[in-house]
């Protein structure tokens, strides 16, 4: 697998806030390559620099030095117009607070990204629908946020993110507002898109949440400390075994 | 971008927030409103100038006694000339461009007809102050001749007088009572309408002129040809600077004014003394739209204030819209859609606040309001400026968020 070209590589990436009169490093010096149909977990404590170094490789931010490359392409240096077309083409983002649109159908939410893309407008719908249908909620399109549970929304936030056919797929702690039983079949989901050869890349602090990614790199004072494969956990498989377990229940 | 997805997008938002959006559309509908309606009751002042200048006709002189003393010496009894037939006769025929001059002896007095009982002007008039002064026989026949010779017990009614005492019925050929001798009634005028300043061109009624001086006010011992005001109507596309300086010299010599001594009469043209009140009434009404367009202003930082709230609110929207391909632009033109559309919803409402409040105004407060079509036109895109010119800053600032920085703002 390594041998393949990288399609996120970052040389020497830095990153650096000044809050108030103090200078935080963020991200110091950090040298990571990512493949094609990698699923990749970034962990690390709070702090660690784990969601920063995901915003710079998903172009949400920008870094105070170093390189990033996308598909071999040099993106220090684009346009906020570039980055935006960069991020709507090619990545997915899916959010740990799902930022779906308040009184808006999921139809048209998973359609957001279409509307700032070429896709010809009679390709909308259909391209939604079908992006509902791989996350099981077809049957839901017209329902708005509130009336669709925490799991569901967050799928519903993965379908957006699946619309545009993107190469990469960001999560950033996409279980961390749901439980578990929701967290386990939303990586089964993750799972399943990863082996039809979507490339996805995992932010958690969960140990267990982590285990599904083939591949871990983990974070510690800005510092990636740790890049590492193993095989993953099967998420259908815990999610049986979850079930199987009798849970407490406090009265 | 599709324009019509972004009014979409504007309306879904504006309905989220239905309450906020209608109250802060409140001060363009005001504002709007306020501006159609004064600047409709400014062209419906216009419009009722132009109509009495047209009734008056614009090309005539009135000539009146200027009874001013001269310094602060008194002149003895009878030395000051007053304005008399003869000068009418002089300006009638020795003056160039005078179509026609004609004499007024104004008085007062009663008339009678049966139990009824009018106090109105009675107008002493010779036959060139119909031309003169463009009063038009309805009914019946002006006087003749002979009749202005001799005094003649005849009436010609105005339409006031005419309604008072006949309503309905017939007036010419009746016998009325005038103060202390009966006339007989040969004639009744057109309605004139009012005048600027509220008098009833119509509550009068003609009769000869000698008629007024004889069996009215009596033939003065001093000044026996002696008349109120003479009117002066001016040849069609004749100069009036000319003409009214012609008139004055022509008065100079008939009244013998010495070279050096004031004049004792003054000339005045109709027209300017309505353009001189026409003027300081659209003075008024410019203010009072001025007004209006301040407060359509203030509903405009309404719009600023309420965008500058809904881009801080939808902060996470922006970022989440920017970490899904949204360009800066894309945000801008958003944000601008947005207070565009509220701003235009805003004006049509208060197009149509306007045109219910105009024809109310009109029905019930007896003014006159036009609306021009310009005037629509003009407020309703000046509301869309608002929008785009107000909304225009809480665009920018929703464009120039970092998507990271927006989707972390709580």
């Amino acid at each position: 697998m390594p041998d393949r070209a990288p399609i996120i590589q970052v040389c020497q990436l830095r990153k650096s806030y000044d809050v108030g009169e103090e200078r935080i490093h963020a991200l110091k010096s950090v040298e990571v390559k990512i493949h094609e149909g990698e699923f990749v977990s970034i962990m690390g404590p709070s702090g660690s620099g784990k969601s920063t170094f995901m915003n710079m490789i998903g172009f949400l931010d920008s870094p105070s030095s170093g390189e990033v490359y996308f598909k071999g392409r040099r993106i220090i240096g684009f346009s906020k117009n570039q980055l935006a077309t960069l991020r709507n083409t090619k990545i997915g983002f899916v959010f740990q607070q799902f930022f779906l649109l308040p009184r808006t159908s999921a139809l048209d939410n998973v359609m957001l990204p279409l509307f700032y893309s070429n896709v010809d407008k009679t390709m909308w719908i259909k391209r939604a629908q079908d992006c509902l249908a791989q996350v099981g909620l077809l049957d839901r399109q017209d329902h708005h946020p509130s009336q669709l549970s925490g799991g569901q929304q967050q799928r519903v936030a993965i379908a957006r993110a699946l619309v545009n056919n993107p190469s990469v797929i960001m999560a950033d702690e996409p279980t961390g507002a749901i439980d578990t039983e929701t967290g386990l079949s939303l990586m089964q989901l993750l799972q399943e898109l990863n082996a039809n050869g979507t490339t996805l890349i995992l932010v958690t602090h969960e140990t267990d949440i982590a285990a599904f990614a083939g591949r871990r790199l983990t974070f510690r004072d800005g510092n990636l400390i740790h890049d590492g494969y193993s095989e993953p956990s099967n998420a259908s498989v815990e999610l049986q075994k979850y079930r199987a377990t009798p849970q407490l229940s406090i009265h | 971008m599709r324009i019509i997805e972004l009014i979409k997008i504007a309306l879904t938002a504006l309905r989220i927030n239905l309450m906020r959006s209608v109250l802060t559309m409140l001060g363009v509908i005001i504002g709007v409103a306020a501006v159609i309606v004064m600047v409709a009751l400014g062209a419906g002042a216009q419009r009722e100038i132009d109509r009495q200048l047209d009734s008056l006709g614009g090309n005539i002189f009135i000539v009146m006694n200027n009874y001013r003393r001269q310094g602060t010496v008194a002149k003895a009894r009878g030395t000051i000339q007053k304005l008399s037939v003869k000068e009418q006769q002089f300006i009638e025929t020795d003056v160039p461009g005078v179509d026609r001059a004609g004499a007024s002896l104004r008085s007062q007095g009663q008339i009678i007809f049966g139990n009824i009982n009018w106090r109105t002007e009675i107008d002493g008039i010779d036959n060139g102050a119909f031309i003169a002064r463009n009063l038009n026989i309805l009914e019946g026949r002006e006087f003749t001749d002979r009749e202005q010779r001799s005094a003649a017990k005849v009436v010609i009614l105005g339409a006031t007088v005419r309604e008072e005492l006949f309503g309905a019925g017939e007036a010419l050929g009746q016998i009325v009572r005038i103060n202390d001798f009966n006339a007989k009634v040969v004639g009744t005028l057109k309605v004139k309408g009012q005048s600027m300043w509220g008098s009833d061109h119509d509550d009068r009624a003609l009769v000869p002129l000698e008629t007024v001086r004889k069996r009215i006010t009596g033939v003065s011992k001093h000044s026996p040809k002696s008349v109120s005001y003479i009117a002066v109507k001016i040849l069609d596309g004749y100069d009036m600077v000319l003409a009214e300086a012609d008139i004055s010299s022509a008065l100079r010599i008939s009244m013998k004014i010495p070279p050096g001594e004031s004049d004792t009469f003054r000339v005045r043209n109709m027209s300017e003394i309505y353009a001189a009140n026409a003027e300081s009434e659209k003075i008024f009404n410019s203010l009072l739209a001025a007004v209006a367009a301040v407060s359509l202003i203030v509903g405009g930082i309404g719009i600023m204030n309420i965008m500058l709230v809904s881009v801080s609110e939808r902060t996470s929207e922006i970022g989440l819209r920017m970490a899904v391909g949204a360009k800066p632009s894309d945000i801008l033109t958003q944000f601008l859609v947005e207070a565009t559309t509220l701003c235009c919803i805003g004006g049509f409402l208060g197009i149509v606040g306007a045109v219910c409040a105009t024809f109310l105004i009109e029905s019930y407060a007896n003014t006159a309001a036009v609306i021009e079509y310009h005037v629509i036109a003009i407020s309703f895109l000046f509301s869309a400026v608002i929008g785009i010119f107000f909304g225009y800053y809480p665009a920018l600032k929703a464009s120039k968020l970092q998507p990271i920085e927006a989707l972390r703002h709580e």
